[in-house]
């Protein structure tokens, strides 16, 4: 078989979805991103953008449609324990990400799951830590951390898992500009990395991202380069 | 609430913070069930003090502890106002028209003594541990994982539904709400519950969503792992003999 180097991770084809009892958030809906892919995703509210990456990572399903993932067809539950420990979704909300006493406790949640030994866990939570410029945090208990400490948290429970492609929901959402900065200059210290953030935060799609698709009546078309 | 949230006790340096929480539990537990079934006051007057000693040294703070036994107190003072009135006996005072019997007042003595040594046991030995070193401990003791799990997520919610609380009253009181006794008043706590239960529920799927993200498949992993040194099983051996010379006392 004869492989291209931007090939499609995630393939959305004919998808269509709705929640019960009211009206399609998509139909038909077509969607493709390749590795290395950095994009940005913009839409009015209720578009779907936060529905997409709950049925990319199989926490919803579509009723119709078909979605391959890292070259396999994913249907069922099973099938999407593979995609979750190569793709890392950040939840718009810290607390409902957070449900650890401590934050190393939580950092390690992971890549404890992914059947890591401690000496490597511990490894990995310290360059987290580090690389988030949460040195330090390791004993900190998380429901008492500032709203943006929360937030960069969250990040490194996700990236604590290495995952090839990070999916990033509001990550600016409410967190004050010095935050933000923080979180471009973390992304842009990685060019290897391929993420979808959704924001509504020009600026910092504009640093951090390549395309930009806004999403629309359950349609998605690229917005700008 | 918010102290049990906080794990206040679980920080300190004595030597049952530093004892090893399984040791902790197999005492608690034994200590516990010898109180629970035994009837001579001798045992239980020195398994009180033996509690009380325990709290001393774990050098918890007092006015904490007792206001934590207040709250037990007060279902036991229940106890206090039926017991001695209604269990039948030696009658030993006529109160009015109400009987005062012996047996009932042995009787209640006794779930005083006991539910408060326990308590106390139970504050020196678990509450000088961390709720996740402790669901760790009971996961060592192969306990089952569900109820393990079953065990942090309760607690871990409690501390959830409580801020849910916090914030939805707060929400209350920025548009001038206050208690009185009228129907608005009712309807209003009748809706704060049924928000704080619908918001707790929808948390609790998004939280269980955010761990399948995280490749959780039913199985908690531990980060820190106990050592278990030679003073522990020391400890709780001299702890263990305490409690079976408990029994043997005359």
């Amino acid at each position: 078989m004869k492989k291209r180097k931007n090939e499609d991770v995630i393939k959305i084809t004919d998808l269509s979805f709705a929640y019960p009892s009211q009206d399609y958030v998509f139909k038909k809906f077509h969607f493709n991103f390749s590795k290395g892919e950095r994009i940005g995703l913009v839409g009015p509210n209720g578009s779907g953008k936060t529905t997409l990456f709950h049925l990319i990572m199989g926490l919803l399903h579509p009723s119709e449609g078909k979605i391959e993932i890292f070259g396999k067809e994913r249907k069922v539950e099973n099938d999407f324990v593979e995609v979750r420990e190569k793709i890392g979704l950040v939840f718009q909300d810290p607390d409902d990400q957070l449900f650890s006493p401590t934050v190393a406790e939580d950092i390690a949640f992971g890549p404890l799951n992914l059947r890591k030994n401690h000496q490597e866990t511990k490894k990995i939570l310290k360059e987290t830590l580090e690389i988030l410029g949460l040195a330090g945090f390791e004993d900190r208990i998380t429901y008492n951390l500032s709203y943006g400490e929360k937030r960069l948290v969250s990040l490194a429970t996700v990236w604590a898992m290495q995952p090839e492609i990070l999916l990033l929901d509001e990550p600016t959402i409410w967190l004050d500009d010095k935050t933000i900065e923080k979180i471009v200059q973390i992304l842009n210290s990685h060019p290897h990395l391929s993420y979808i953030i959704i924001s509504h935060d020009k600026k910092f799609l504009k640093e951090t991202t390549n395309y930009v698709y806004e999403m629309r009546n359950g349609k998605i078309k690229i917005k700008k380069k | 609430m918010v102290n049990l949230i906080k794990e206040k006790f679980s920080e300190g340096d004595s030597l049952l913070h530093r004892l090893d929480p399984r040791v902790k539990i197999i005492v608690a537990l034994f200590f516990s069930v010898i109180v629970a079934v035994t009837d001579k006051y001798t045992s239980l007057s020195v398994a009180l003090l033996f509690a009380v000693g325990a709290v001393a040294v774990a050098r918890l703070e007092t006015k904490e502890i007792i206001s934590r036994l207040l709250v037990v107190n007060s279902f036991i003072f229940l106890l206090w106002l039926m017991l001695p009135f209604t269990f039948p006996g030696k009658n030993i005072y006529t109160l009015g028209s109400l009987n005062i019997y012996q047996e009932g007042i042995k009787y209640a003595l006794l779930i005083t003594i006991k539910s408060n040594s326990i308590i106390l046991a139970g504050i020196a030995l678990l509450s000088t541990s961390s709720i996740f070193n402790l669901v760790h401990a009971l996961r060592h003791l192969y306990l089952p994982d569900k109820l393990t799990q079953l065990f942090f997520f309760t607690y871990r919610y409690t501390q959830t539904i409580h801020s849910e609380y916090i914030r939805l009253n707060n929400a209350l009181k920025i548009r001038g709400f206050k208690a009185q006794s009228n129907f608005h008043t009712y309807r209003t706590y009748a809706y704060l519950v049924g928000m704080m239960l619908v918001r707790s529920y929808d948390r609790s799927k998004r939280v269980y969503n955010a761990m399948l993200c995280r490749g959780f498949k039913g199985k908690l992993w531990t980060l820190n792992h106990f050592v278990f040194k030679k003073s522990d099983f020391v400890t709780g051996m001299v702890m263990i003999s305490c409690i079976i010379g408990l029994v043997l006392l005359p």
